[in-house]
Order: structure tokens, then sequence, then C-alpha cells
């Protein structure tokens, strides 16, 4: 019997997701004993042609990572959705638009502008941008166009599950394989994780306490914290309490407060909504002017709840800036 | 100004989903009724028991699915039936207007006001005033921005389509996709 076919395929992403598969280690030799691979830029040599020649369904599964922000990335992720029985968006730039995604509070004109004219290491005196078809000796060569907004994968294809991280851990990674393989799947729409809050896996937890009273909030580089002690209990945001577990909370072990990169739990439709909600709560001030005060060591909402799910947030992006022309 | 603004339908009236809480606001709503207090017909009231129980997804929620502003009514600081909800409140409210403005919500669509059983003569001050303001501020309409955006992705995805189409059918071809539409709906 023929093995099983997969892909493995990048967006607008780092490469931390790719590394991931290859921190599988030995257990890779495992997966790869049992799957064919049919497409992996990253790492071997496939053509698109030779995907676009596939029967449609013919791959078991496809890891696709990164957001979406161009239009060949939207194209191959309908290739690839239409070529795949599974549709897997694999970590979190694929599963809430991640890090990319934060460019959502900026307009098309403002990050070209930024980046091919103003950005200090820049040299560019003739402001020459990329440009979707231009004429070069003769030819016209044609590049993708650089999409107004920044999408998570299920904003673009019809997606079936989920692994969430910012990289996914291997044990997630390993799982999801054995899933695939033993066919033991969850019901579509699945996110590939436990749905439950981080804090029930933080080694911290015990140190939680059950009436927290902000009166200011630091941010992890303003002081050095006690490594046995919750974050929330030393002041520090710590987005724990309103992201999944998974990752064996390897940030607090490691000293650094949960940034919030495996996303909600499935009773959570906005994470940033809610961690918002859950720290304003439990501030100790009354007086407008207390609050404030406290709230001050949160500069940037933002970016602090929706540092990997911008693209997910309930708005989405920005909602002024522009969608046509620049 | 808004994209939207250019295309303002001539029948349009601001949309306002309002949370008021069960003890103080929503009983002094229910004053200005008895009492004949006229004012705009542009609320949607909710009841919930207190302003603590507004959790600021279902502000999101309600501007993403077509208000065009948000009221938050509670008890007076002190009042509070539950001794603390209006308190959390504020606390959220703090932070919810800086992340809004952040995120382009302009600051009069999203409002916290205190107002006692008693007052049912603010009741129809806050709702009149709010109205007026967003009159001038126009429609927000997410929904119709939301679908703007996806214009890009969708005019892709049927290219797409119509080429896959153009170049036969594949072995083993899978039923027909769902439109395009739906999964932007």
């Amino acid at each position: 019997m023929p093995k099983p076919r997969v892909a493995f395929y990048w967006c607008a992403s780092c490469g931390g997701c790719e590394e991931t598969v290859v921190d599988l280690a030995e257990d890779i030799l495992g997966v790869v004993e049992k799957v064919d691979i049919a497409l992996w830029p990253v790492a071997l040599d496939f053509k698109y042609k030779d995907v676009a020649a596939l029967p449609d369904q013919s791959l078991l599964a496809t890891l696709l990572n990164g957001a979406i922000r161009t239009s060949e990335q939207e194209e191959m992720a309908v290739l690839l959705r239409r070529k795949s029985r599974y549709l897997i968006a694999y970590g979190a730039c694929a599963h809430l638009g991640g890090i990319p995604a934060l460019a959502n509070q900026f307009s098309r004109e403002q990050v070209l502008r930024f980046n091919y004219e103003d950005a200090p290491s820049v040299v560019n005196e003739s402001r020459t941008r990329p440009q979707v078809h231009c004429e070069d000796q003769g030819r016209t060569p044609h590049l993708p166009e650089f999409r107004h907004v920044v999408r998570a994968l299920d904003q673009v294809v019809d997606v079936d599950f989920y692994i969430p991280g910012c990289p996914p851990t291997p044990n997630l990674t390993r799982a999801a394989f054995d899933a695939l393989l033993s066919g033991k799947l969850p019901p579509k729409g699945s996110v590939l994780a436990p749905d439950i809050a981080l804090c029930d896996e933080c080694p911290r937890k015990a140190s939680k306490p059950t009436n927290v009273a902000f009166t200011e909030f630091k941010r992890p580089h303003q002081g050095l914290w006690d490594a046995g002690q919750c974050f929330l209990a030393q002041g520090v945001v710590c987005l724990g309490p309103a992201t999944r577990s998974g990752c064996g909370a390897a940030c607090p072990r490691g000293n650094m407060p949960c940034t919030g990169c495996f996303g909600p739990t499935s009773r959570v439709r906005d994470q940033g909504a809610k961690m918002l909600s859950s720290l304003c709560a439990n501030l100790a001030a009354r007086d407008e002017e207390g609050i404030q005060r406290a709230l001050a060591g949160i500069p940037d909402p933002v970016g602090t709840f929706y540092r990997y799910g911008l693209a997910k947030c309930l708005l989405r992006r920005k909602v002024s800036l522009p969608t046509n022309g620049d | 100004m808004n994209t939207a603004s250019a295309s303002v339908p001539r029948d349009w009236s601001p949309r306002i989903v309002a949370f008021f809480c069960n003890w103080c606001t929503y009983t002094a709503a229910d004053l200005a009724g008895v009492s004949r207090l006229k004012y705009a017909p542009n609320v949607r009231i909710i009841r919930l028991m207190c302003s603590g129980r507004v959790d600021p997804q279902f502000v999101l929620d309600a501007l993403s699915r077509g208000a065009d502003g948000v009221l938050i009514g509670g008890c007076h600081p002190g009042d509070c039936h539950y001794v603390e909800g209006n308190y959390k409140m504020l606390r959220r409210y703090q932070l919810l207007k800086r992340m809004l403005a952040d995120l382009g919500i302009e600051e009069p669509r999203v409002r916290l006001e205190w107002i006692s059983a008693a007052e049912g003569e603010k009741v129809q001050r806050v709702i009149n005033e709010m109205t007026e303001q967003i009159k001038a501020l126009g429609p927000l309409a997410l929904p119709q921005k939301f679908a703007e955006w996806d214009r890009e992705v969708i005019a892709l995805a049927r290219e797409l389509r119509a080429r896959d189409a153009a170049a036969g059918p594949c072995p083993d071809r899978a039923a027909p996709a769902q439109p395009v539409e739906a999964l932007h709906a």
C-alpha cells in the first residue's frame, strides 16, 4: 500500500514553524517512515506544478504555517486546500494571524513607504517599489500582489484543524501526526491542544492569588522576577489566564510571562478583549485617576493583548484604514 | 474620513446597543418611559444584572455586527447592588477606550454613564446626545467594511476556480466546493 502523502508549506512566517518539524529530532524518522513528503519548499526540492498535477484530495494533509498577505500565498492556500484531505493551520500565524497580523494596524501605503523609503537602513534614491507587473528588457515579470489586510488561514480557505503556538511544540506536532495516521481525529475545526487555560499546567499555579489587586503593571524588562511566584502576583502582565495550554508553560518556566501565542480556549471568542477584561477588573483603584495611573503600565494594549491574534480579533484590523488604492 | 461616509444611505440613522444594569439604569429607562419622556429611538437596550457583567467582548461583538455605538449604563460609584461591579466596568472601560482608539474607533461611539434609578431624564439626555454625536460621525458599518476588505480575496478565489474549470476535471475530483463567499460570510 502506498504511504500517505503530506505537504508542508509556508506563507508569511519567520521559519520557526519549519524548525519545529525538524525539532521532532529522531522522531522525524518515524514520521518519514510512515508518510511521503509531497512538498516542503524549505527542505526539499519540489515544484509547484508537481503539486498542481496531483489528483484532488490526494494528499492526506497539508501543514501550512504563516499568515496570508500576498496573492501568491492565497493561490497556494487554495491549491493545497484542493489537494489535501485535511488542511491544518500550523502555528500562530496560520491559526490567528500571528506577529505579521500586527501590521493590520497600518495601511499598505504606510508599510511600503517605511520599508522602501523611510527605514533608516534603506538606500533607495529612485524610490523604487515592487510592482505587480513591470517591463524589463522586453519581458514582463509578474510579482505577487501585496494585500491590504493580513489574514489567518481560515479567513482565506476552509481549515480542518489548528495546531497552535509560536512555534508549536514538538509534542503537539507528534500528537497531530499520530492522530492523522491513526485516523483518530477530533471534530473538524478543533485546535489540537488541551482546551484549558495555561495556568492549569503552569508550575507557578500554586502561588496565583485568589484575589489579585493590581496597583501597577510592570513589563518584563523592568525588574528581576521571582522564579517561583505567579507573574500576576508580581504585577507583570501574563496572558496565561486567557491562553490555551499545551506548551508545558515553556515561557513561565524560563521566567518570562506568557504572551498568548496559543490563542484562546474554545470558550473565548476574542482573546485580547477577554484578557483586558480580566486584568482590569482586578485593579485595586476605584477612582479614574488611580485606574489610569495603574494602566499606564500597559502602554500598548493592542500589541499586548493581540500580539499573535489581531487578525482574529472581532474587529480584525484598525477599522479606519483604507482598502482601496493605497 | 471614513470610506463608508461617501455612501451613507439617506434613511440611515444610528443603531446603538445599550447594556443597562437591572438595578439602576434599566429602572431609570423604565422611569423615563412611564414619565413619557421622549428620546431618540436609536437604542436597543439589553438588560444585564450589573454593569460589571459587560464583557469587553460584548462591545466588540456589537460593533462588528453592525452597531454604530455602544452605551453602557450602571449605578453611580458606591451604589452598586453587588458592591464592586460598576468599579470593574469603570476599570475595563478606561483601557478599552484606549484600545478602541488604537483600532480606529472614534471615542464617542463607546460610552459609559452612571444613571441611578431616579434619573429618568438623564437616560433621555444621554441617549439623545449620543445619537446626535454618532449621527455626526456617520455609520461605522463594520460588516460592510469586512466585506469590502475581503473583496481582494474573493476576486482571486473566483479567478482560480474559473481557471480550474477551464482546465477540465481532475481525476477523483471531490464534490464541488462551497461558494467562495460562504467562507467570508
